[in-house]
């Protein structure tokens, strides 16, 4: 069963290098499929390229979604790095 | 062979040549057979790639900062993006192409799509891509791609020209010299290589065709001079040369403590130009009495976002410290003409120098600007802090800059902060119109300090980047002379003081002048304090006062020069 939660993005410059590279890096630790979706179009949250092509603004709804052994503890990790990086709640 | 170029950095390197070039990375797409083996091809390059970057994320974390490192932890990334590197696996496997061919496509692909994001900030991520591309390719090559932190032998650097990230990360301990190709005495590489003490010649229009790798290279930063592949004899010459160098530096240490005097017993201020807090340990080696220039932009450079206020305090509350109750001069944030910084999105201009840059900048971005003065207000009381603004035209822009800086110290007070009450607010005099009205502006600025590099490119219409109009670069051109007299005289007429933190000031040919014309703080690279402590002290104050009216009425650059050689015997 996947699970997944929406956030908001609040960082006034959006979904930037540094905050990025935090996020890939904290997904690639986890075993799970995650990806991330934004605007209609859904990418591999383990990639930075991925991630970056989005050009997540401020205000915008994403949502994470996560399956495989890990998925919740996943989910909860990358939730707890977007509030810790000021990125979004 | 021997090629002449501009001694950016006095002293003698002999050592190995490291080329910090980009190699020829052309290649030819080739039908392979073995696909599986041209995938582990690629895997064996792109684990030694990352190998490298671990190595010069670290190198630079230890001498940039955490901030600068970052674009490196971007760069692993990209390296083991899975989103990259499949497409890249399966190019090889599907089409049977090798993985060099198989690398560009792909990567190529993604360029592409980023480069046609309509944001400048994902525009420039293509660049990031483009980077470990080119390393990860000439690593399929076997050919070195070369970067300062790799470096871990004594060898002589060779460029067509040096970044100041580039700059900023030689190890002095390996890097014995430097040489480029482009470059003057001016140019932000020879401002860091006197900085660093590093010997260097720049401007060598052909080094980089001229030397190989590992070929054997003497730098003679004395007179500008660079040999490939010497003989035994200059060697040995050279050695001597060396040792030299090292005897007068010993003769110039003997006057590092004591205060800087004329044969007639004037006294005038020697101060240092830095451009980070770990230049002041130059200084104080040096025998520095304060710093009159602290260049603030480095704390902006290299980076993806502004450096915070608190990142800012930091750092001037560290040079201040240092310092102790010796003056420190800090410039505000000189931005735009030659210096960018990307993350600002401003557009290109066609004359830069020209252009919306330093204080035109900091007035209209004045949310850049309050931070970077609270910065300072906060930092003021851990030393004897001045503050100083570039590039000011009018009395109206230095009136503004002040009214900010003001209303952040109330703001500051009103918050519970300390800040000192003493604080010296002045502008840097680059623009001919401020110095030829500087009678007007010293009734409220504290202080001037003559910024000769640009005030020479102004007064000229020359730019000084420009090699072909070069010869108007004239720092003792009787126009110069007058501007420098003028703002010299304003100063003093209102009971202020003039400094001066360009080039010129550690010129030995224009340190007699200045010295007749009054000057008061003679603002330079560090390794030149010490020099020019030992010609003043030779110098009489009065005697070269007494040439001023005649040195001013002058015709000609030239004859200002072979008038003050003859009277000071040089």
């Amino acid at each position: 069963m996947a699970v997944e939660k929406t956030v908001t993005i609040t960082d006034e410059t959006g979904v930037h290098a540094r905050p990025a590279t935090v996020l890939v890096n904290k997904a690639g630790s986890f075993s799970s499929d995650i990806t991330v979706d934004y605007n209609g179009k859904s990418v591999n949250l383990k990639s930075i390229m991925g991630v970056m092509s989005l050009g997540i603004p401020k205000d915008a709804e994403i949502t994470i979604k996560a399956e495989g052994d890990d998925e919740q503890e996943a989910l909860d990790a990358l939730v707890d790095v977007i509030k810790s990086e000021g990125l979004g709640e | 062979m021997s090629i002449k170029g501009i001694a950016a950095s006095s002293g003698i390197a002999i050592a190995k040549v490291y080329k910090l070039a980009t190699p020829d990375l052309s290649f030819d797409k080739k039908k392979v057979e073995n696909t599986e083996a041209e995938v582990e091809r690629l895997n064996k390059a792109l684990e030694i790639s990352k190998k490298e970057l671990e190595q010069i994320k670290e190198h630079a974390r230890k001498s940039l900062g955490d901030e600068h490192a970052e674009i490196f932890s971007a760069h692993l990334l990209i390296l083991g993006d899975p989103e990259l590197i499949n497409p890249i696996q399966d190019n090889i496997k599907n089409n049977n192409i090798n993985a060099e061919a198989a690398l560009e496509e792909t990567t190529n692909m993604f360029i592409d799509m980023f480069k046609a994001m309509d944001n400048e900030y994902m525009r420039e991520r293509a660049a990031d891509i483009q980077d470990v591309t080119k390393r990860v390719m000439a690593h399929l090559l076997n050919v070195d791609f070369p970067n300062p932190a790799l470096i871990n032998e004594e060898v002589v650097v060779v460029a067509e020209d040096l970044t100041p990230s580039d700059t900023a990360q030689l190890n002095k301990q390996f890097v014995k010299g430097f040489t480029t190709n482009i470059g003057g005495r001016t140019s932000h590489s020879a401002i860091m290589a006197r900085s660093l003490e590093i010997p260097a010649v720049v401007g060598t229009k052909t080094i980089v065709e001229d030397a190989k790798k590992d070929d054997l290279i003497i730098v003679d930063g004395i007179d500008g001079e660079v040999i490939v592949n010497p003989s035994d004899d200059q060697v040995e010459t050279y050695k001597q040369k060396q040792a030299d160098f090292e005897k007068q530096k010993e003769v110039w240490a003997q006057l590092k403590d004591e205060p800087t005097v004329s044969a007639d017993d004037q006294h005038v201020e020697l101060v240092a130009n830095i451009g980070t807090p770990d230049d002041v340990a130059g200084v104080v080696n040096n025998g520095g009495e304060g710093v009159g220039l602290y260049r603030t932009e480095f704390l902006y450079m290299g980076k993806t976002e502004l450096p915070s206020e608190d990142e800012q305090f930091e750092a001037y509350k560290s040079v201040l410290e240092q310092m102790g109750d010796k003056p420190v001069v800090v410039r505000t944030l000189d931005i735009g003409g030659d210096k960018e910084l990307n993350y600002l999105d401003l557009p290109d201009e066609m004359n830069p120098f020209l252009g919306f840059r330093a204080i035109r900048l900091c007035l209209e971005r004045d949310d850049i600007f309050r931070v970077q003065l609270r910065a300072l207000l906060r930092a003021s009381v851990y030393g004897n802090l001045k503050i100083m603004f570039p590039m000011i035209a009018t009395l109206d822009e230095f009136r503004q800059a002040k009214a900010l800086l003001l209303e952040e110290k109330d703001n500051l007070t009103s918050e519970g902060v300390d800040v000192s009450d003493n604080i010296e607010v002045g502008i840097m005099v680059e623009i001919p119109s401020t110095a030829v009205i500087a009678r007007q502006f010293a009734k409220e600025v504290d202080f001037f300090s003559i910024g000769t590099n640009d005030l020479i490119q102004y007064t000229m219409a020359a730019d000084r980047m420009n090699e072909r109009v070069s010869y108007l670069y004239q720092p003792y051109h009787p126009a110069i002379l007058n501007l420098v007299n003028n703002v010299i005289e304003a100063a003093h007429a209102e009971g202020k003081w003039a400094g001066m933190c360009g080039e010129m000031a550690g010129d030995s040919i224009a340190i007699p002048i200045l010295l007749g014309l009054g000057l008061d703080e003679f603002s330079m690279s560090a390794t030149s304090i010490l020099p020019a402590r030992t010609q003043i002290k030779d110098l009489s104050k009065q005697d070269m006062a007494s040439f001023k009216e005649q040195l001013l009425s002058m015709d000609t650059a030239d004859e200002v020069e072979q008038f003050i050689r003859e009277k000071t015997n040089q």
